[in-house]
């Protein structure tokens, strides 16, 4: 068996509307190494949740939908498979984390109900052992008295303990990768941090490899052991956590990491400029372009593509790289009225 | 730092009764539950704290937007219960408020001169003064002037929210209430709109009251900050001190708490087990004591007074000494 255990290779998910065609991948390739954690960091509309939507299959069902590309899950790839395929796949041997616990959770059922369905479905366990299954992962999320608990529904449950069932509920029947989509984003910090505790220690545990989708930059860190950064549909920048925190190569992850304010620090913030192109008309060349402090005419004209930079492992797409880093942390381009493109 | 007060609350409360039906009894949440804090003239004071401890409640309560059940607030020296509805109409204007989301707090069939407009109109400027003092607040807020008479909904959430600083600026408040207005952008927005808001304090010279549950930027932003737990303020002192110096326990395990965007960044992690207790319900003595690692018998019995322990840094612990 490879080192990877799924290679997305140029995946990309257009969808066709009314105005236009939606590019919201465009060509989008990573893999994921056995019980590692890949965060997918970016902003809103950066195509980060499609990504994830489409490995699972959970979009390109309908004619407007089109997904192309590879999604290589040990070899197979899922892009092919039939939909009866995949429902064996769901939850089995990659499973999803949502946002919201509240709608990944059925109002009408209790929770150990919700958790033993999937043994009992994809082990064809019986009912009592899926059960004792429910239970005993519970225990394992740290739900206190976890007996009790799985009887009761998920209304009776806070935020945080519905977001432990439902991590409960992905990791029923022992899958080789968990993909958390903002799974913390809903929940107050010290929830946050049991959370992000937790996951930690279940992949140290269990040798499962998580893909944690998220914004926050502060997760990342505290989380993850390599980073693929997206911005307008592609990944920009990838690498280890010391890749993309200590030397990040690309001005989007530079200015990202130059806008978050930093508790005990005070200077000036750097924000990027302007905001992201709209996904249905995008520019010619580097997506970056409008918003990027050292845009070149090459930049305008032609796509840079992901390639190493100091490591084979650490990826950037900037034509920078090419050319050399400028000298300095941030360029300047003056007489640019802030978030001037709309 | 200036330190005339402009506004001081006392003992200020607010009670929700919550009806259970007919039959059972009501309960009462108590949303905000003994506040005294003041307010200096240019400073800005943070407000941090998770869902549910009453940090918005509070802003209502500034803005007069919520009747207080107790308490008493005083702005500029003034008793504001002593207003009659005329004077109050009147006052309003140096006190406004920018909301979390601007698209909630825009009139969609507005366009964003009118909306700018329409504070000025209870003024007694002329027309042209008027539409010299918008045009003046589109530059200041960075909305090109091209984009007047467009709607709300034809804007980026950033920009939105820019058009909603520009409104609250219109009447040159002498005091802004901030309810968590960047925790629906993205990052690099953010840091456009907290740039933006220290750049228009130090050009309009009002103060601020920002609410907010992301503690990094709270901390960025603010002079002084004030830490909430279910209704009460549990800790205040200057930003800088809090940082460096947390005294109450919940603090402590909030600040550790945090996920900081560096990987060399050394902490330790301070577990809070359990969860925010209901309000309505709140525990006895310190409400804090449930989750609380060094609480002792005397914090479940009495409720700890909110006290000075060095200049200017206030904590509401027992066990602080």
């Amino acid at each position: 068996m490879s080192e990877y255990i799924m290679e997305v290779n140029d995946l990309k998910t257009h969808f066709h509307t009314k105005t236009g065609v939606v590019k919201a991948v465009d060509g989008v390739n990573f893999k994921v190494k056995k019980g590692e954690i890949l965060g997918i960091v970016g902003e809103s509309g950066c195509g980060k949740s499609v990504t994830s939507q489409s490995i699972m299959r959970l979009v390109g069902s309908k004619s407007s939908e089109h997904v192309s590309g590879e999604v290589r899950y040990h070899g197979e790839d899922l892009l092919l498979k039939t939909e009866r395929e995949m429902e064996k796949i769901r939850g089995k041997d990659i499973s999803m984390v949502f946002q919201d616990p509240m709608t990944s959770l059925n109002p009408a059922y209790n929770v150990g109900t919700q958790i033993a369905e999937m043994p009992e479905i994809h082990e064809k366990k019986p009912k009592k052992a899926a059960w004792k299954r429910a239970v005993e992962m519970l225990t394992k999320v740290g739900i206190p008295s976890s007996e009790k608990r799985a009887h009761q529904y998920p209304h009776q449950y806070s935020g945080g303990m519905r977001q432990r069932g439902v991590i409960a509920m992905s990791l029923a029947c022992d899958p080789d990768l968990i993909i958390a989509d903002e799974p913390t984003t809903a929940l107050d910090v010290t929830i946050q941090a049991q959370v992000l505790d937790l996951l930690r220690k279940l992949r140290d545990d269990t040798g499962t490899a998580i893909m944690m989708i998220t914004h926050d930059l502060g997760v990342v860190a505290e989380l993850c052991d390599r980073v693929a950064v997206m911005y307008a549909g592609k990944i920009v920048e990838e690498g280890t956590i010391e890749d993309i925190f200590d030397r990040p190569k690309h001005p989007y992850t530079k200015g990202l990491l130059n806008s978050v304010p930093r508790p005990g620090r005070r200077e000036r913030l750097q924000p990027i400029e302007g905001q992201p192109p709209n996904l249905q008309n995008l520019p010619q060349g580097c997506r970056f372009q409008d918003r990027c402090p050292f845009v070149m005419d090459k930049c305008l004209a032609q796509q840079p593509e992901l390639l190493p930079a100091e490591s084979e492992q650490h990826t950037v797409a900037c034509w920078l790289e090419e050319e050399g880093q400028p000298d300095g942390d941030r360029g300047t381009r003056k007489n640019r009225q802030p978030e001037e493109a709309l | 730092m200036a330190t005339e007060e402009l506004v001081r609350i006392d003992n200020l409360k607010k009670h929700f009764k919550i009806s259970n039906g007919i039959f059972r009894k009501n309960t009462v949440v108590k949303a905000v539950d003994g506040l005294n804090f003041s307010v200096y003239k240019g400073e800005t004071l943070g407000i941090v704290g998770e869902s549910g401890c009453g940090k918005s409640t509070t802003g209502r309560l500034l803005m007069k937007l919520l009747e207080a059940t107790e308490g008493k607030m005083y702005f500029e020296g003034e008793d504001v219960s002593t207003w009659d509805k005329q004077k109050l109409k009147a006052r309003r204007r140096d006190f406004q408020m920018i909301f979390q989301d601007p698209y909630a707090s825009l009139n969609p069939r507005m366009i964003v001169e009118d909306i700018i407009e329409e504070p000025l109109k209870t003024t007694d400027m002329s027309k042209e003064e008027r539409k010299a003092r918008v045009k003046q607040l589109l530059d200041d807020v960075g909305i090109p002037q091209d984009y007047r008479t467009r709607y709300p909904h034809e804007f980026s959430g950033g920009q939105r929210q820019r058009i909603g600083i520009a409104r609250a600026l219109a009447l040159k408040p002498k005091f802004i209430v901030a309810d968590e207005p960047v925790a629906a952008l993205d990052v690099s927005i953010q840091a456009q709109i907290i740039n933006l808001l220290v750049d228009l304090q130090e050009e309009y010279d009002f103060t601020y009251l920002f609410i907010a549950h992301d503690l990094s930027v709270v901390q960025y932003i603010s002079d002084r900050v004030g830490v909430m737990y279910l209704g009460k303020m549990v800790e205040l002192s200057e930003s800088d001190d809090l940082y460096e110096n947390p005294l109450h326990p919940y603090t402590q395990a909030l600040l550790s708490s945090v996920p900081v965007p560096d990987i060399h960044h050394v902490k330790d992690r301070i577990p809070l087990e359990g969860e925010i207790p209901s309000p309505d319900n709140p525990p006895s003595g310190c409400p804090f004591h449930p989750r609380c690692p060094i609480a002792k018998q005397h914090c479940k019995e009495e409720v700890p007074s909110f006290r000075e322990i060095t200049e200017g840094h206030y904590v509401a612990c027992h066990e602080v000494k």
